[in-house]
């Protein structure tokens, strides 16, 4: 079943996967392995599932500062999320995108949508997202 | 959203000022709709988190800035750094790291920055004043900046903040502006004793669950009955940044913007309260732990940076003691708070009990730790959260005396009547 969900863009891009979503907030310091892509925050739900090359859906960052720069490396390294969907607009994550290209013309896409359609999304659903900020999602 | 520039702001962009300030401003220029406002303002200070070395990335970062002639338009702090710089050797860091975080604090330092490598600036004679505007990276010193002095920062990232410092402009948002700063949720404490506010165990707890329970949010605490010092304060910081995204909080009649809770809400009715009694602080404490066994390989204070008033406390405790002989104990701590440590006959009684300090760095942003290390106590709460995903260790919470009686047993030993009465 496919739907189709406008977001607003917070970095323009296009790019698809398949979702890793979880409703908690994710510190990338701490959290994120930056060169394997793990997530390995062990008090995380999402706790061991890897993170590179997929739709990263998560409400927002929390806590250091740092987690823009494991982001960074990341793309530097290959295993960042192949884009994100938020539910607001996460200047944290954003900036990764903005330097990533900056640095190594490596941007990812960055999505916000509304909470109910955030919350509609699940672990495993087939996105794709478009230069306009509109999400296809295919659930099996 | 039309987006209104100085004729400064174009004048960066337009390179005028040099490529680094254009290559600067580009990346504030495409992060100010990000932050949901169309102009940006003036800093006078700036505290830069960008030195932790985290990979090739963030040292080629700080490098191409300096070689395109950065350099910072306001004093500029340095937060920590991938190395303690003369002391890394002492430890199992990888010389290649040590290379790179080198070559990365040379960046930073070649664009003028003044190099304090702390993450606790606020306790050195740089730290801002109530009103200040500043652009900080770094959660606890964001949180200790607009919290316990009222200066005023968003909570910036890595890789931005010296953008700001560059440029000495800031997107003109959130908690730069009085309406930024009013309280989001009001957490009454109700049957808490004073015995337990009075004890240092209690700060890293009420900051964790800060976290936990404002999330993001501005919370504003009542009921607190005790004057909490500078450490414990920014324990807090440290626990409500970690656990969540605390940048400001306020506690009703002890930080500066909150001497009633009307004022904490700028004259609004707050629309979230919640009492929070014995049973979730309880909770809060269980979950800085993640091993209640009795194993110990490392204890570890000072993040933040230890302080000159906790050597003071700590020197008494080891004094004529002895480290357990399998466990390390470490404190981390800036250069210059080391320096005075020295000075005054503080360090002297910690080498001899089996101590070692690092400065500069701390084992969450440098990996010096050897691989034994697998239980690890702290009276930290934000080593607290950290240790086990960053070190994969197991750790285990407890305040400054729990943590020197434990070293010296060789095992994790917790007084924790307090959270039971």
């Amino acid at each position: 079943m496919e739907r189709v969900i406008q977001g607003e863009i917070i970095i323009p891009g296009v790019s698809s996967g398949v979702a890793l979503a979880s409703t908690e907030p994710l510190s990338f310091w701490g959290g994120y392995d930056q060169t394997t892509g793990e997530i390995i925050d062990r008090r995380h739900p999402l706790s061991g599932e890897i993170g590179a090359n997929r739709v990263l859906v998560l409400p927002y960052t929390r806590g250091s500062s740092t987690t823009t720069a494991i982001l960074l490396e990341s793309v530097r390294a290959g295993v960042a999320p192949a884009a994100l969907l938020t539910d607001r607009a996460d200047v944290f994550l954003a900036l990764a995108s903005v330097v990533a290209e900056e640095m190594y013309d490596g941007s990812f896409p960055m999505v916000a949508l509304s909470r109910d359609d955030f919350e509609s999304i699940r672990t495993g659903d087939v996105i794709s997202i478009e230069e306009s900020g509109l999400v296809r999602v295919t659930s099996s | 959203m039309e987006l209104i520039l100085s004729d400064f702001d174009r004048a960066l962009l337009e390179g005028e000022e040099g490529p680094a300030s254009k290559m600067a401003m580009r990346i504030l220029h495409r992060m100010l709709p990000v932050f949901g406002v169309d102009r940006f303002m003036d800093i006078s200070a700036a505290h830069i988190d960008s030195t932790v070395y985290m990979g090739i990335a963030t040292m080629e970062y700080a490098e191409r800035l300096a070689d395109l002639g950065a350099q910072v338009r306001v004093p500029s702090t340095l937060n920590v750094s991938g190395v303690d710089e003369f002391g890394w050797e002492d430890w199992e860091v990888p010389p290649e790291v040590a290379g790179n975080a080198l070559r990365q604090m040379r960046a930073y330092e070649a664009m003028g920055c003044t190099p304090t490598w702390t993450c606790a600036p606020y306790q050195t004679e740089h730290a801002p004043v109530f009103g200040q505007q500043i652009a900080a990276g770094e959660s606890n010193v964001i949180g200790y900046y607009n919290s316990v002095i009222g200066a005023r920062t968003e909570r910036y990232p890595d890789l931005f903040d010296i953008c700001a410092a560059i440029t000495g402009r800031v997107p003109a948002a959130g908690l730069h502006l009085d309406e930024g700063r009013a309280g989001t949720t009001l957490l009454r404490l109700k049957g808490v004793s004073r015995a337990l506010q009075e004890d240092d165990a209690f700060y890293p707890v009420l900051g964790h669950l800060l976290g936990r329970t404002a999330s993001d949010g501005i919370p504003v605490v009542e009921g607190l009955e005790v004057q909490p010092n500078e450490d414990q304060l920014k324990a807090v910081c440290a626990g409500g940044a970690s656990a969540g995204a605390i940048a400001l909080f306020h506690l009703v009649g002890i930080t500066p913007e909150a001497p009633t809770v009307e004022a904490a809400f700028l004259g609004q009715t707050p629309q979230d309260v919640r009492d929070i009694g014995m049973d979730d602080l309880r909770k809060s404490y269980r979950e800085l732990s993640t091993s209640h066994g009795e194993k110990l390989d490392l204890v570890v204070l000072g993040s933040p940076h230890f302080s000159i008033t906790e050597f003071k406390a700590l020197a008494p405790l080891v004094q004529g003691k002895t480290c357990h002989k399998d466990v390390e104990f470490l404190v981390t701590c800036s250069r210059a708070v080391r320096s005075i440590a020295d000075h005054v006959g503080l360090i002297a009684p910690l080498e001899a009990f089996g101590a070692k300090i690092t400065v500069d760095t701390c084992p969450l942003t440098s990996p010096m730790l050897p691989p034994r290390i697998k239980h690890l106590m702290t009276n930290s709460a934000k080593y607290a959260y950290y240790s086990p995903g960053l070190l994969n260790v197991e750790v285990t919470y407890g305040r400054l005396t729990d943590c020197v009686e434990s070293a010296i047993l060789g095992r994790i030993e917790r007084d924790e009547g307090v959270w039971n009465a």
